[in-house]
């Protein structure tokens, strides 16, 4: 749980983009960050606020939901990335874990870690030890190997979501809503488990959560989003003791925990929104 | 042993045989319904445009001559070679792997996400698009197809039945031939389905399109792929029926029969598209049996749609169909 980022160089830079769904509705209104190699950069917001959309244009998958950048550019590594296929950027280390999971129902804990590495061509060998290493980070995962996802608990589809982006050995992964539908230990099951492999894989990662607490502990830096737009950003530490994160996001004050009536009273006063 | 019961097992196994043909038909279905939710009405015209090409590429047809002879008043018609069967196959093959590709590049790129229904909308208007090609390349014509396959009475089952009940039953050949490709079809549909990546993949789609893009699965590629094998099932079935029965037109229909198959065996199911197949061979050929001296024969051509209803009231999913997974 470090605050500082551990290297200054930029993995992924986005600037200034813009995404429109449909050719109507603008859901980032000018959205730029940036994520430091190596690191673990939180982006938090309420529903709505565009966190899925931001992980979505950065993964492309905003394509096939009828959605698109029309602004702004995306860089990995120096590369612009915008209108990239999905297939060509998990080759190139990026991928995403969607909110709700999604894993494929009918087939098996194994299958769906096994089509993780489906854009890979170094052989079986080298597969099957990837396999070894997700079942390292998961037990759970290798007990259920053989059970159909669609049938195992929540908790152990989010491990088969994340080990499934694992296969494809990437060097960033998009970790949308990690907490959605699971109980607060499990919660902090997964994030330790998110942190170790920064740590001990060395993969990046960029998480959208609503759970501002819980990512804020484990972040090193962090995004604050509000009606598709960046409002604040900073280390983790700096934005847990920000005196408005604080009572808009985590629900205390200097005076202690305050009644959501009360969060929700001073919530028109803010004025770094606008 | 009474006649009775003889006639009854004779009806049975021409019920089994019967059964393959229309699971083979079945087939063509499940594959692109379970990999893109598309209920292809189109799979029964590609049937009858696999056998069209493959008679058309057998007997050296010269393709759209009636088209290029009324454009430029020219009289041609064949080639003049006859292609061997062995080489038309292949040719067939790649024609049906195009036309995936086509599909693929002109109708389904363009809708994905779209309701199911507009999907299947676009598939009558292939079926049509398709009908008339066919006609356009190789004539309207009925044609026989001879892929070299053996018809008639099959001896060896007739004399072993009478060796041991003193009484003959009569199987056609060609039927026997057709249930043992079929279960060959079978048999590699599911290896590769099952134990290849490709497969995997297939199946990866089948389930989730938004998480098998985030896996880096090309859902172009793995249409074109759907569509491709779709299409060689459609050979196989459009070969079977038009030795059977001539290539015409109405072989177009063979899709009708398949649907009841498909209500029985679940739309998912690859082994259920069998069975279903082989229930409903099997149920039409014994319904026919006791039933037509009471209410007065014909029940052929009812029977398979009064059992789906059935179905569709008890067993919506069908018998084999995947269990919409709901966790509590």
């Amino acid at each position: 749980m470090l605050d500082t980022s551990p290297t200054q160089t930029t993995l992924l830079e986005v600037n200034n983009i813009e995404v429109l769904y449909n050719h109507v509705i603008l859901a980032l209104k000018g959205v730029s960050l940036d994520v430091p190699k190596g690191g673990i950069t939180a982006l938090l917001g309420g529903n709505g606020a565009g966190k899925s959309t931001t992980l979505k244009a950065i993964s492309n998958l905003i394509h096939s939901e009828r959605g698109e950048v029309t602004k702004g550019t995306i860089l990995y590594d120096g590369r612009n990335m915008v209108g990239l296929d999905p297939a060509d950027l998990v080759k190139s280390g990026v991928v995403q874990v969607m909110e709700g999971r999604h894993c494929f129902e009918h087939l098996t804990v194994e299958e769906n870690l096994l089509t993780g590495a489906y854009t890979r061509n170094d052989g079986r060998a080298a597969i099957a030890a990837e396999l070894e290493l997700v079942y390292e980070y998961f037990p759970r995962l290798k007990e259920r190997r053989k059970s159909q996802a669609g049938y195992t608990s929540g908790g152990e589809q989010q491990m088969t979501a994340i080990g499934r982006a694992l296969m494809s050995r990437p060097s960033m992964i998009l970790l949308d809503e990690p907490s959605m539908g699971l109980a607060p230990q499990l919660v902090e099951q997964i994030f330790e488990i998110v942190a170790r492999l920064n740590r001990e894989q060395g993969v990046t990662f960029l998480l959208a959560e609503q759970n501002t607490n819980v990512a804020l502990r484990y972040a090193h830096t962090g995004f604050i989003m509000e009606n598709g737009r960046i409002v604040m950003e900073g280390t983790a530490k700096e934005l847990r003791e920000n005196p408005d994160v604080k009572e808009f996001y985590l629900g205390m004050s200097d005076k202690g925990r305050k009644s959501f009536r009360e969060v929700r009273s001073y919530r028109r006063r803010k004025r770094w929104l606008a | 042993m009474p006649d009775t019961l003889l006639f009854a097992m004779e009806a049975t196994l021409n019920g089994l045989t019967a059964g393959v043909m229309y699971a083979l038909v079945a087939l063509g279905f499940v594959l692109i319904f379970k990999a893109s939710g598309i209920f292809n009405f189109a799979q029964g015209v590609m049937a009858l445009f696999a056998a069209l090409t493959l008679v058309g590429f057998q007997s050296g047809q010269i393709p759209f001559s009636h088209l290029i002879n009324a454009m430029f008043g020219t009289r041609l018609h064949h080639f003049g070679w006859n292609m061997p069967t062995l080489l038309a196959i292949p040719a067939t093959v790649l024609v049906m792997i195009l036309l995936a590709v086509l599909v693929e590049r002109f109708i389904l790129k363009h809708l994905v996400n779209q309701e199911p229904i507009i999907l299947f909308m676009a598939t009558i208007g292939l079926a049509y698009f398709l009908e008339g090609v066919g006609d356009i390349m190789w004539g309207a014509e009925v044609k026989a197809l001879d892929v070299g396959l053996p018809k008639g009475m099959s001896g060896a089952v007739d004399d072993v039945t009478f060796a041991w009940f003193g009484y003959g039953f009569y199987i056609d050949r060609l039927e026997i031939w057709a249930a043992g490709i079929a279960a060959l079809l079978v048999a590699a549909l599911t290896v590769f389905s099952q134990y290849t990546k490709q497969g995997r993949a297939l199946r990866a789609v089948a389930d989730d399109h938004q998480a098998a893009l985030s896996v880096g699965i090309s859902l172009r590629f793995i249409w074109v792929l759907t569509w491709s094998i779709a299409g060689i099932v459609a050979l196989v079935a459009g070969i079977m029926w038009g030795s059977k029965s001539g290539v015409q037109f109405s072989l177009s229909l063979i899709a009708l029969k398949a649907l009841p198959v498909l209500i029985l065996g679940g739309f998912t199911s690859i082994p259920g598209a069998i069975i279903g197949g082989l229930i409903i061979g099997v149920g039409e050929k014994l319904f026919d049996f006791f039933m037509s001296p009471i209410i007065g024969g014909a029940t052929e051509n009812w029977f398979a749609y009064m059992l789906a209803l059935v179905f569709l009231l008890f067993r919506p999913q069908g018998l084999f169909g995947e269990r919409i997974i709901e966790r509590v």
